[in-house]
């Protein structure tokens, strides 16, 4: 089971055990982090799922769609080169390990 | 001790204020009250992904049970309130218990609007929660025969989409209007819907009254069309919109007007109530009629003002409106809000499937944008609207405009 380090807004850090299958955001709800608020429940319709991701595992993430790509433009906090949308990166055994950094804001 | 808050419904609007209102600091009690069992659950999803198991019902909650806990809000599930006594201030449950607040929160949201004619035969459906959606895809999986959808909003839309392209089913789409998406889309995009809906093999009927839904032979139902021609249908959707739920704010005589009436600050007309959600009416900048929305930004922008009330650090509602819908492979989004009368100005081509709509007002002030699959276009058009820049209409047209050229400026 990978386990996923969540860097919260106050500093504090949450490692979590994760399932394969499920997705970042998901795994954030589940887990009850803060600051990621997904109003859209995972459609990729609303960047309120923004996350920065470990540099150093960037290999292991999934493509950037067009469309993730496109609606991290408007994100509310800074858009990074490890910004993604938690919603569409799914977890897999290779993440093990991973930091996700939760942004200063969501809008 | 103050009494704290009780909020009336716990789903979109409901659930995020509880949320807000703790992140704001708020440390009264917050008692949540749902008429639903289960937690609370996105809706969304319950007409697109839940429906083809694309989405799992574990990823449906809105937050986690461990949520609820660790912000120390009372979730009572499966309880109703019977009575809102404002002279008291105190709420009576379905249990038999009465609970004052300081502040009362009507999150009451809507629900379908009920079928005019006589007892509806087996299988007709109405789409609001899981259980339905659980329902509706248990339906779809089991019969060969024709469904009809009766509606062309976008739930309606979305559930004909999904059981034509997943369970392949023949699709009937009944409206009664002359054209789909009649309040929620410009009449340009309903019409480029449509097509999507007949190129998938979905059967359209517009301008097209249904007159009775009566059981037919065995497991068949006929709906009975304005021309008394008759579909035979194993399975009938009513799609047929929503109507606010506001009987017990009515009752507690707080003005109601198709939706209960608040403020910029989602204040009823009782000091200590709020309403927000598809149940409000509220006041829109530059517009001389109030608006009642059913999306889910309104839902929780409108919940995060009545918590910056009740925390004494009170922002006006000023959001500009948003919604998407995914069906048939496109998304759609819009920002702003569609009115009859407006100018549009297509920007792209409408052949490439990615294009957008831009609605002016007469006086040349951008209102709305609709996107089909431009998501980068929408994010733009949102914070567009918000700052009130508009382009004009050729730069809107031109697609070698730099539109993000305008922000900052
Ligand atoms: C199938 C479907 C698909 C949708 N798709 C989209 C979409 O893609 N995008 C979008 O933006 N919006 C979509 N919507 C609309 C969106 O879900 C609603 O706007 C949103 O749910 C409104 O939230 P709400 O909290 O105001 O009200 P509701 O979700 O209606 O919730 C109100 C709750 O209050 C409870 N309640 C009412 N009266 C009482 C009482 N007296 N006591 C206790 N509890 C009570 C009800 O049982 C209900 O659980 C969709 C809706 C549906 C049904
Ligand atoms: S949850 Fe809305 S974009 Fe990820």
């Amino acid at each position: 089971m990978p386990e996923l380090i969540f860097h919260q807004r106050d500093g504090s850090v949450r490692k979590v055990d994760a399932k394969s299958g499920v997705s970042v955001m998901q795994l954030a709800i589940q887990a009850n982090i803060r600051g990621i608020d997904a109003e859209c429940g995972g459609a990729c319709a609303c960047a309120t799922c923004h996350v920065y991701i470990d540099e150093s595992y960037s290999d292991r993430l999934p493509d950037l769609t067009d469309e993730e790509s496109e609606m991290l433009e408007g994100v509310a906090a800074e858009r990074r080169p490890n910004s993604r949308l938690a919603c569409q990166v799914m977890v897999d055994d290779s993440m093990d390990g991973m930091g996700i950094e939760v942004p200063d804001r969501q809008f | 001790m103050s009494a704290g808050t009780v909020i009336i419904g716990a789903s979109h609007a409901g659930v995020t204020c509880a949320a807000a209102l703790r992140e704001a600091g708020y440390t009264d009690r917050i008692l949540l009250v749902s008429e639903e069992e289960g937690i609370p659950c996105h809706r969304p999803p319950l007409s697109k992904g839940y429906m083809t198991g694309a989405v799992s019902a574990d990823s449906l909650p809105l937050k986690s049970a461990s949520f609820y806990q660790e912000d120390n809000i009372d979730l009572l599930t499966g309880v109703k309130v019977t009575a809102v006594n404002p002279g008291q201030k105190n709420v009576v449950l379905s249990n038999g218990k009465i609970v004052s607040y300081n502040y009362l929160v009507l999150a009451t949201g809507s629900k379908p609007r009920p079928w005019h004619g006589a007892d509806l035969p087996e299988h007709v459906y109405t789409l609001r929660t899981v259980q339905d959606a659980s329902n509706i895809a248990r339906r779809a999986a089991s019969l060969s025969g024709a469904v009809v959808v009766i509606g062309g909003g976008y739930v309606g839309l979305e559930l004909a989409a999904t059981l034509r392209t997943h369970f392949k089913k023949e699709v009937h789409i009944v409206e009664m209007a002359p054209r789909l998406l009649r309040r929620a889309a410009s009449a340009e995009l309903s019409e480029y819907v449509a097509e999507l809906h007949k190129k998938a093999g979905n059967f359209l009927h517009l301008s097209c009254p249904v007159k009775a839904i009566n059981a037919g032979h065995k497991t068949t139902i006929d709906v009975v069309l304005h021309d008394d021609t008759v579909i035979n249908a194993e399975m009938v959707i009513l799609g047929t919109g929503i109507v606010p739920e506001q009987t017990l704010a009515g009752e507690a005589g707080l003005a109601c007007q198709d939706g209960i009436v608040v403020d910029k600050f989602c204040k009823t007309s009782d000091e200590f109530i709020f309403a927000i959600g598809d149940c409000s009416r509220f006041p829109v900048a530059h517009h001389a009629q109030t608006l009642r929305l059913e999306c889910v930004q309104n839902a929780m922008d409108q919940a995060r003002v009545a918590a910056s009330v009740i925390v004494g650090e009170a922002k006006e509602y000023a959001a500009v409106p948003w919604f998407w819908s995914d069906q048939l492979g496109v998304k759609f989004q819009t920002a702003g809000i569609i009115e009859d009368g407006m100018t549009c100005v297509v920007r792209g081509e409408k052949s490439s499937g990615k294009y957008a709509l831009f609605h002016f007002y007469s006086n040349g002030r951008l209102g709305a944008v609709e996107t089909i699959n431009q998501p980068a276009l929408h994010m733009l058009a949102r914070r567009l609207l918000a700052a009130e820049i508009s382009p004009d209409m050729q730069q809107a047209g031109d697609v070698q405009f730099d539109l993000k050229g305008l922000i900052g400026k």
